[in-house]
């Protein structure tokens, strides 16, 4: 399954750093950020629950990048 | 401004003038630490704090920590205004580039401004209410008003009046419709007020799947892309240790070696400035923007791009294939003569029509037009549909096989061919030849100016397939220049071909195939890059297809290689530009030549120029 979260952040390489952040996050099959539309698209693993991902994506991305946040 | 740049630019204002004040006090040493310290840490307080928080979470190279190390380096050496003021122009750099992003954002976001607040529809007694188009179910009449976009796709059942298809088509010659016309969402009612019967949801409109389309595009990414982020990825680390190796290895080796003075201030700033010069920003952030802007500028000019990958395959397009009927003729057939008859004329329209009542394929409903409505007598029991060959139908008064030569050579039925460029249609019932029908499809006014554009655009090959018979598909191809032809095809042999082409071009060169049909749906994913009629073209194609053209111009397909070639070139030249000039920074600054000042253009100033850069691609008007 494959759902799409607005994001906010403010450079491209943050970006960047958030996108190799997230797909090492366990439930997520892959993961990409559109820095241009502020969007992620995250695909997850089969039975996993999304909210609780996410929330350990976010966990990973704001040590990468403190200020970014996820709308999910 | 959002509220957060305001903050950032009011605080840029008071430590540049703070630091005026500060550099015009004739103090030194401590005073003049203090003195600076206080425009520092006004501006440079947040990176700090990033820059723990960062090595908390491991996190060495983040460019907070790089900048922190940077200018805290130079305070320590006693370099007090270059240290704050790396510090401030670092800041005013990010604040440009967050500007500037938000602003390209939101152009770029206007342009695809095409989704309809809302739809009108009427209440019991006649008055208008404004409704979400999200909840309007299929069949229900919307009022549009002129100057309001129309909503959803749907069918006019009273009025008449223009329509401004520029959103979707970027054609800005307004568009007749009247009753019974079909209207896509998206385009703006100009005069009449128009009448609807919706026949798609919301979601399936066509403004609501081009903009899907749209703001996924840059999902799917380019390899210049995926090399700039891998690039970053092992650039800072690389230049931080060429810096530690800078400040230890020349002081260590005068040391040693010369037994002249180590000289280590000298060394420690220029590692300094090596901290300054690792930044990727500049470099990371003009590429996504260069391609966001290209698919932006192509969808205002109606070429719908589905990703970054496909721009950056149609700029490397060789070998162009087309489909005939629909993309280089308007797909719209007329009787063009009968031949042969055994039956009347009209008896011999009507047979056909009849088997190919059940078929919307272009040919099958121009018979169904040549034949009009009456003398449908007779019911249809049966049709099997043999793809390049035909239709058998069984009906009450028989069977009647409607077909290609081909078709009547399968079932064994003797005939007299009338030899004419055109598409024949050869009708038989019961096993008995009764006619021949030829019918033509006329070429499309630009068909042959799109490929003499195609091939001043570098294309070097132009290929055409057809499912028609070779006469014809040599004909067309004659009267547009197109290099090599293929007729009598099959769905598959479509296929094949095209991979007979793909596995001839060297692997650089990219092979794009234009087509409608619903069977052009396997080429279309196969080829390297597939580009679909939008308006005329089906679903089916639309969704396998790369690349969508609005408004069916064969033209654009030259325009879109044009918008990939002036984005990529762009986007190279922001590529080397800023890895130029960082390395030329670098080395300058390893001999010495070039100091923190220069350091921090070669960050900031090269991401403005960058960013400034990327912004032209938004402009395709010209091309």
């Amino acid at each position: 399954m494959t759902k799409t979260y607005k994001i906010e952040v403010d450079c491209a390489n943050c970006a960047n750093k958030m996108e190799l952040a997230a797909n090492k996050v366990k439930g997520v099959i892959s993961a990409s950020i559109n820095f241009m539309a502020l969007k992620m698209k995250v695909g997850f693993e089969d039975g996993a629950d999304e909210k609780a991902v996410m929330k350990n994506v976010l966990d990973e991305c704001r040590k990468v990048e403190r200020d970014c946040e996820i709308y999910f | 401004m959002t509220k957060k740049q305001k903050k950032v630019l009011a605080r840029i204002i008071i430590a540049t003038l703070l630091m005026a004040t500060a550099s015009l006090v004739p103090v030194d040493g401590m005073a003049k630490l203090v003195l600076f310290l206080i425009p520092y840490m006004i501006i440079g307080y947040d990176i700090l704090s990033d820059a723990v928080h960062g090595i908390i979470n491991r996190q060495p190279f983040d460019e907070n920590f790089l900048m922190a190390v940077a200018t805290v380096g130079a305070m320590l050496l006693g370099e007090y205004i270059e240290g704050s003021a790396v510090m401030l122009f670092y800041q005013t750099g990010e604040l440009f580039q967050s500007y500037a992003v938000g602003k390209s954002r939101k152009s770029i976001g206007e342009l695809m401004d095409i989704r309809p607040d809302y739809a009108n529809i009427k209440d019991e007694i006649g008055s208008l209410v404004q409704t979400e188009p999200d909840c309007i179910e299929i069949g229900t009449v919307i009022v549009v008003l002129p100057g309001e976009k129309i909503p959803i796709d749907g069918k006019i059942i009273k009025g008449a009046s223009s329509l401004d298809t520029a959103a979707l088509t970027g054609e800005s010659f307004p568009r007749d419709v009247c009753v019974g016309d079909e209207v896509k969402s998206g385009c703006i009612n100009l005069v009449g007020v128009l009448e609807i019967e919706t026949t798609h949801e919301f979601g399936e409109s066509t403004v609501s799947k081009i903009l899907e389309l749209v703001e996924n595009a840059s999902e799917k990414k380019s390899k210049s892309e995926n090399f700039i982020s891998r690039f970053a990825r092992y650039y800072t680390p690389a230049v931080c240790l060429a810096a530690a190796v800078l400040a230890v290895v020349p002081p260590l080796f005068r040391m040693i070696l010369m037994n002249a003075d180590a000289d280590f201030g000298t060394w420690v700033y220029r590692a300094l400035t090596f901290l300054v010069i690792s930044c990727p920003c500049a470099l990371v952030i003009s590429i996504p923007l260069g391609f966001f802007a290209g698919i932006g500028g192509a969808s205002r000019a109606g070429v719908l791009i589905k990703g970054s990958n496909y721009l950056e395959a149609l700029s490397q397009v060789k070998c162009v294939v087309f489909d005939k009927t629909g993309t280089m003729t308007k797909g719209s057939f007329e009787v063009a003569g009968i031949y042969n008859n055994t039956v009347s004329e009209k008896e011999l329209l009507r047979l056909a029509a009849l088997a190919e009542s059940c078929s919307t394929h272009p040919i099958s409903r121009c018979l169904q037009e040549a034949a009009g409505e009456e003398g449908f007598a007779s019911e249809l029991l049966d049709v099997k549909e043999i793809g390049g060959h035909g239709v058998v139908a069984q009906s009450s008064e028989g069977t009647v096989a409607c077909g290609n030569l081909k078709l009547m050579k399968m079932l064994g039925i003797e005939l007299s061919v009338h030899d004419c460029t055109g598409t024949s249609v050869f009708v038989a019932l019961d096993n008995k030849f009764c006619g021949q029908i030829v019918v033509s499809d006329c070429l499309k006014a630009d068909a042959k100016a799109a490929v003499f554009a195609l091939k001043r655009v570098g294309v070097r090959k132009t290929v055409m397939l057809t499912g028609d018979a070779k006469a014809v598909g040599e004909a067309a191809a004659r009267e547009l220049c197109i290099d090599e032809v293929y007729a009598e095809l099959l769905p598959e042999d479509k296929v094949n071909i095209c991979e007979k082409l793909l596995s001839e071009k060297k692997s650089r060169e990219k092979l794009a195939f234009v087509g409608d049909g619903i069977n052009d749906a396997p080429v279309l994913t196969r080829s390297d890059v597939g580009i679909a009629m939008g308006a005329l073209g089906s679903d089916a194609a639309i969704e396998a297809a790369d690349i969508v053209l609005m408004d069916d111009n064969p033209l654009k397909i030259a325009k879109a290689i044009r918008i990939s070639k002036k984005c990529m070139g762009i986007v190279y030249q922001n590529i080397c530009f800023a890895i130029g000039i960082k390395l030329l920074c670098l080395i300058l600054g390893a001999v010495g030549v070039a100091n923190m000042w220069f350091a921090i253009f070669a960050d900031v100033g090269v991401m403005v120029l960058a960013v400034l850069n990327a912004v032209r691609t938004l402009n395709v008007k010209n091309l």
